[in-house]
């Protein structure tokens, strides 16, 4: 350490110019922190898509991409409707209370999660780690599975299970049941996804 | 500022060349003498001591073959996966190059695990080497990063789908994280726009602060002095006449010599699994990536390549019965500590605060969370090491024998957790994880108590060592 004594204004100056350059340095960090958002590009690709659902079958599933993501429209069959309320007690949120208006629009905070009953629309995306989860429809004992499954998803990754209206089961690595898009019927057989009658 | 030599004009060319550039470069001898010909390392270095060394080997492999390797490739989301196909089928010895490029980044983390378990073993991360550690950490967090970010460069389905669940880890932080993961992916949907950065991020700016860390850590040790499989500071026995260690050795030759040879039986194996299992059947690339990444469909069967494995389980492993149990251990612990800890009546009531606040944490945030905490813990916690070991020696030879079935289970645990990892998840293998995972957490956090229980050995005043 030196001897001279400090030069009170010098240290005053010092810090003042110090501090003047964080600042600017930080202004300078903006352009390069923003450009990591996404482009205008990017935010413009988020067009509804219109699906034609004529064609599936009970007990079939289609997926459809929209905004970069898979989204699913199963046709459900009778039996696999009335299944549905008898898994309440094993769901985690079986009446779609968490974040509804993230996850779940109003004209699906209903027990089978749709407009129709027949028709589930959900994005396929497991709200875990954003993995896709794939159909196990059929029931009973399989890898991975409980040995009572009734048909649903399993997300393959972290083996989260969802019951047939996208609900998840109960201690699971998921904490929420997958996302139903804002969706609408052009007419019985033309469905839009990505905008619904609200907006 | 060195003096200016002269030199006898009678003086051979190469001496006069010497002394030209030491004149007007003397830091470069300077610089070779502390490093190389005068850095005295202990004389009893073992097996373990080969892995440092063949860290910079691998290094420089992948560095070299990464150069060729951006020379064919492409960073576009629509060309991507093509042009590795190019590179593995047209470039000619393409598939070499690659191979040694992807095989390379298996053969590091084989190398860097057994560098950290020599370190943790002998005990070089206590007093003075703990920033020699703390580098290595760090370099251990950032060779992850630099490899999770080249496994999406070939855009195949597990790049993808790999990608997809690394980068929502980060969304699983409350409040900022939906818009961290944003702001790491660049789009909605991992894309074109997330290979492109990462791309830049694989190739430019993680290999400078790897390279800078690393030399960090080499100047850390050169500095402090290595340590050995005694732990016995060899600085404290030096010769009277020429002040070096008695146990040591000047790096160059001696060690120069070891690794070099040992650099060859590396390169034998490596070279058998880069011609004969350039997969590593299925661990080192694995066969879903032989497929174009799909957005819409996620591969029946995912898990992270195998260095990542122990961490992947873990976070598995944290599910809602987990978060209970987490809670009943900090229960516990609380309990234990206001009862036998022998603290004052005010850092009582701290700790059952802290204690309070940690449960209502704990419920208040979703299991999805505490998963990624965990394994971000599981990493981080190795930095705090040197403070966490309390024992009196260093080195697990003068240490009471039970500690060795500590470590070994330890290492079992840790083992069973990477091959849970690359397993499909299931309801068995979770509650295993689930125990491994306690066990890791477990040997870091209890270990200022139990590394210092038991009859430890008396260390001796110079390194064991039989001349060969």
């Amino acid at each position: 350490m030196s001897d001279t004594p400090v030069d009170a204004s010098k240290r005053t100056w010092l810090i003042a110019s110090s501090c003047a350059g964080a600042v600017g340095a930080g202004f300078a960090a903006v352009p390069f922190v923003s450009s990591f958002q996404p482009s205008e590009k990017a935010k413009a690709a988020g067009a509804p898509v219109e699906v034609d659902i004529s064609a599936l079958n009970p007990g079939e599933k289609l997926t459809v991409e929209w905004r970069g993501k898979p989204v699913w429209i199963v046709r459900r069959t009778p039996e696999q409707v009335k299944l549905l309320p008898q898994l309440d007690a094993q769901l985690a949120d079986p009446a779609s209370k968490r974040n509804p208006d993230d996850l779940t629009p109003p004209y699906a905070r209903n027990e089978s999660r749709s407009i129709k009953p027949e028709y589930l629309v959900v994005v396929g995306i497991c709200s875990h780690l954003g993995c896709s989860p794939s159909d196990k429809f059929q029931g009973g004992p399989q890898p991975s599975l409980p040995d009572d499954w009734k048909g649903g998803f399993l997300c393959p990754c972290h083996g989260s299970t969802f019951d047939l209206a996208g609900r998840v089961f109960k201690n699971k690595p998921a904490p929420d049941n997958l996302e139903v898009p804002p969706h609408m019927y052009l007419s019985d057989s033309r469905l839009l996804i990505g905008q619904d009658k609200q907006a | 500022m060195a003096e200016f030599k002269d030199i006898s004009p009678n003086a051979s060319a190469t001496e006069k060349l010497a002394n030209w550039f030491n004149n007007r470069y003397p830091s470069a001898g300077g610089f070779y003498k502390a490093h190389m010909s005068e850095y005295y390392a202990p004389k009893n270095f073992n097996f373990w001591y080969f892995f440092g060394s063949l860290a910079l080997l691998v290094l420089v492999i992948q560095i070299v073959t990464g150069i060729f390797l951006v020379m064919h490739y492409k960073p576009d989301a629509a060309k991507a996966f093509e042009s590795v196909e190019y590179i593995m089928r047209d470039v000619p010895w393409g598939w070499l190059v690659r191979y040694m490029h992807s095989t390379g980044a298996s053969a590091f983390f084989v190398v860097v695990y057994l560098h950290m378990y020599r370190g943790l073993i002998y005990g070089s991360y206590r007093k003075p080497r703990e920033l020699v550690w703390i580098f290595g950490c760090a370099i251990f967090l950032v060779l992850m990063a630099e490899a999770f970010m080249g496994y999406l460069l070939p855009w195949g389905q597990m790049s993808y789908w790999g990608a997809q669940v690394i980068v929502n880890l980060f969304s699983a932080i409350p409040f900022i994280g939906p818009d961290l993961a944003l702001l790491i992916r660049g789009d909605y949907v991992v894309s074109d726009a997330t290979l492109n950065r990462f791309f830049s991020f694989h190739v430019i700016a993680v290999p400078l602060v790897l390279l800078g860390l690393v030399a960090a850590h080499i100047i850390a040790l050169h500095e402090v002095g290595s340590n050995n499989p005694d732990g016995v500071e060899i600085k404290s026995t030096k010769n009277d006449k020429t002040g070096m260690p008695l146990d040591g050795i000047p790096f160059h030759p001696y060690y120069t010599v070891h690794d070099l040879y040992f650099a060859a039986v590396f390169l034998f194996i490596f070279s058998a699994v880069l011609f004969f299992a350039p997969e590593g059947g299925g661990y080192f690339l694995e066969y879903n990536n032989f497929i174009e990444a799909n957005p819409l469909k996620t591969p029946p069967h995912i898990a992270p390549v195998w260095y990542f494995t122990p961490f992947y389980s873990m976070l598995r492993a944290t599910t809602d019965v987990m978060v209970y149990v987490f809670i009943a251990v900090i229960a516990i612990a609380a309990v234990l500590a206001i009862l036998r800890g022998g603290f004052r009546s005010g850092a009582k009531i701290a700790i059952a605060v802290a204690a309070v606040v940690a449960v209502f944490l704990l419920k208040a945030f979703d299991a999805k969370f505490w998963g990624v905490v965990v394994m971000g813990g599981a990493v981080l916690i190795l930095f705090f090491l040197p403070w966490l070991d309390r024992s009196p020696v260093r080195s697990i030879r003068y240490r009471p024998d039970w500690h060795k079935y500590v470590y070994a289970l330890f290492v079992f645990f840790f083992l069973v957790l990477g091959y849970l990892g690359s397993q499909p998840p299931s309801a068995g293998g979770n509650y295993v994880s689930q125990v491994g995972t306690l066990v890791y957490l477990g040997f870091f956090l209890l270990m200022p108590w139990w590394s210092r229980l038991g009859t430890f050995k008396p260390v001796p005043e110079r390194v064991t060592f039989s001349a060969h």
